[in-house]
């Protein structure tokens, strides 16, 4: 499947299972679970970076509108596309290991706890700066930071079980076939 | 001349960057107000497509309890039958009618519309409803929402040709006036945006007399509801330190969590009342 397809195909499945599926659950008030944004955290990694900001920017203001609000998902998903580029460069361990393979898994970044930090720290940027934004009108600074840290918890462990579900299998590709 | 150039070229992702977040924000903060609630038409038409189809389907798990209110709502209709009550003999008595007006027609003031709930959510902390039912089939802005039991819902905000988005009442910048069914002090709702099904009654001095459990009703101030629709029942009362007022939590009648149909209330006297006072407001100038 080309890339451009199989990313069609993530963008609408990950929109849908987020509104449909996660939007319904209601664990706690201080609980929403995230999943949407793997999307962004799986595109490929020879894109340019203006394009992810700008799929960035349409994929948050597509939530968005399902959501009513604009512009809360969208600055988040813009702000994560952004770091993205930086925060590989930093956790790819081999030279070229990017060129080699296609998009960010636990394999083409070369182990699990690169792939992890790479997922957290994007996670936790992501709900952080969203709820930061939502919570600006009335600000209570401990409620902020727990509604963060439970969310990132939630997200990660279906970050994780999605992971498990779905194997991505990857060609090492190189230049010499 | 050439330097800016170099210097877009240079940093043209992180300007790009900085503008979409501009945007963003510039979308947060000028869209959040009460009658922007939602920004465009044309989302708002494709996004009620696919909910229509989706709660299609969710629809059937929520059968029973759609039709165990459905038999309540029914059941206190039809205590309300005009057959159900003894009128006392007048004609014994002689009155002489100084009434001018034809006193058997009778004039509607309310006229309630069916509609369908097809997206609805809790956890944000600006709520909305949508609604498929629309311009085209009488839907106006700033029509008042109760749920089948008479529970107030909220306000429509916005209304395109086949679909309606409600502000609920959790919402924070939903300010609906209500009153204490007993004392008859009348105050503002407001949602803290933390906890669904429980918002805050303010502006209630603390001469009242509340305890928990007493009933807070609609006001019939404003043009959008009528008097004595349910709002919901007091769970805690909190004296405010600074002011002279109670601070009062209540849980909602209506539940947020499973709405499934709601009547939007068509008030055709709300015109002629907003003329009158449009035309107040002009004098005062």
């Amino acid at each position: 499947m080309s890339t451009l397809v199989k990313n069609i195909i993530r963008f609408i499945l990950f929109i849908l299972v987020q509104v449909f599926v996660l939007d319904k659950i209601h664990l706690h008030q201080m609980v929403t679970p995230y999943l949407y944004f793997l999307f962004i955290l799986w595109l490929p990694f020879n894109m340019s970076r203006t394009w992810q900001l700008l799929l960035a920017f349409v994929y948050g203001f597509t939530l968005d509108s399902f959501r009513h609000n604009p512009g809360f998902h969208a600055a988040a998903c813009v702000l994560i596309a952004y770091i993205r580029p930086y925060l590989i460069n930093l956790l790819i361990p081999q030279e070229g290991a990017d060129e080699n393979y296609e998009e960010p898994s636990i394999k083409s970044m070369g182990g699990f706890l690169p792939y992890f930090i790479y997922v957290a720290v994007l996670t936790i940027i992501h709900h952080g700066w969203l709820f930061l934004l939502e919570a600006w009108q009335f600000g209570n600074v401990w409620y902020f930071f727990a509604k963060t840290l439970l969310s990132t918890v939630i997200s990660l462990l279906l970050i994780i079980i999605t992971e498990l579900l779905f194997v991505r299998k990857q060609k090492f590709r190189t230049n010499t076939v | 001349m050439r330097n800016i150039f170099l210097f877009i070229r240079r940093y043209f992702n992180l300007l790009f960057f900085l503008l979409l977040q501009g945007f963003c924000i510039y979308l947060i903060v000028h869209y959040n107000k009460y009658h922007n609630a939602v920004f465009s038409a044309s989302a708002n038409q494709l996004t009620g497509k696919v909910n229509e189809q989706y709660n299609k389907i969710e629809d059937y798990f929520h059968l029973k309890k759609t039709n165990d209110s459905l038999v309540k709502a029914n059941e206190k209709l039809y205590n309300k039958l005009k057959a159900d009550f003894q009128l006392p003999d007048t004609l014994s008595k002689a009155m002489v009618d100084t009434i001018k007006v034809d006193s058997l027609t009778q004039y509607r003031k309310y006229n309630y519309l069916q509609a369908t709930v097809i997206e609805n959510s809790v956890n944000t902390q600006s709520n909305f409803i949508v609604l498929s039912r629309g311009k085209a089939q009488q839907l106006k802005e700033g029509m008042g929402l109760v749920d089948v039991n008479n529970a107030v819902v909220g306000i429509t905000t916005m209304v395109t040709d086949d679909y309606a988005v409600v502000m609920s009442l959790l919402h924070k910048d939903s300010h609906i006036s209500g009153k204490l069914f007993k004392g008859g002090e009348t105050g503002t709702l407001n949602w803290d945006g933390k906890t669904p099904n429980i918002i805050s009654l303010t502006g209630i001095p603390k001469s009242a007399k509340v305890v928990k459990g007493d009933t807070i009703i609609t006001s019939g101030f404003s043009t959008t509801f009528p008097r004595g629709m349910l709002i919901g029942f007091v769970t805690e009362v909190i004296p405010e330190k600074s002011t002279n007022n109670y601070l009062i939590k209540f849980k909602t009648a209506a539940d947020f969590f499973s709405l499934q149909y709601v009547y939007a209330i068509d008030n055709s006297q709300q015109e002629a009342v907003n003329q009158l006072l449009e035309k107040a407001k002009q004098q005062a100038k």
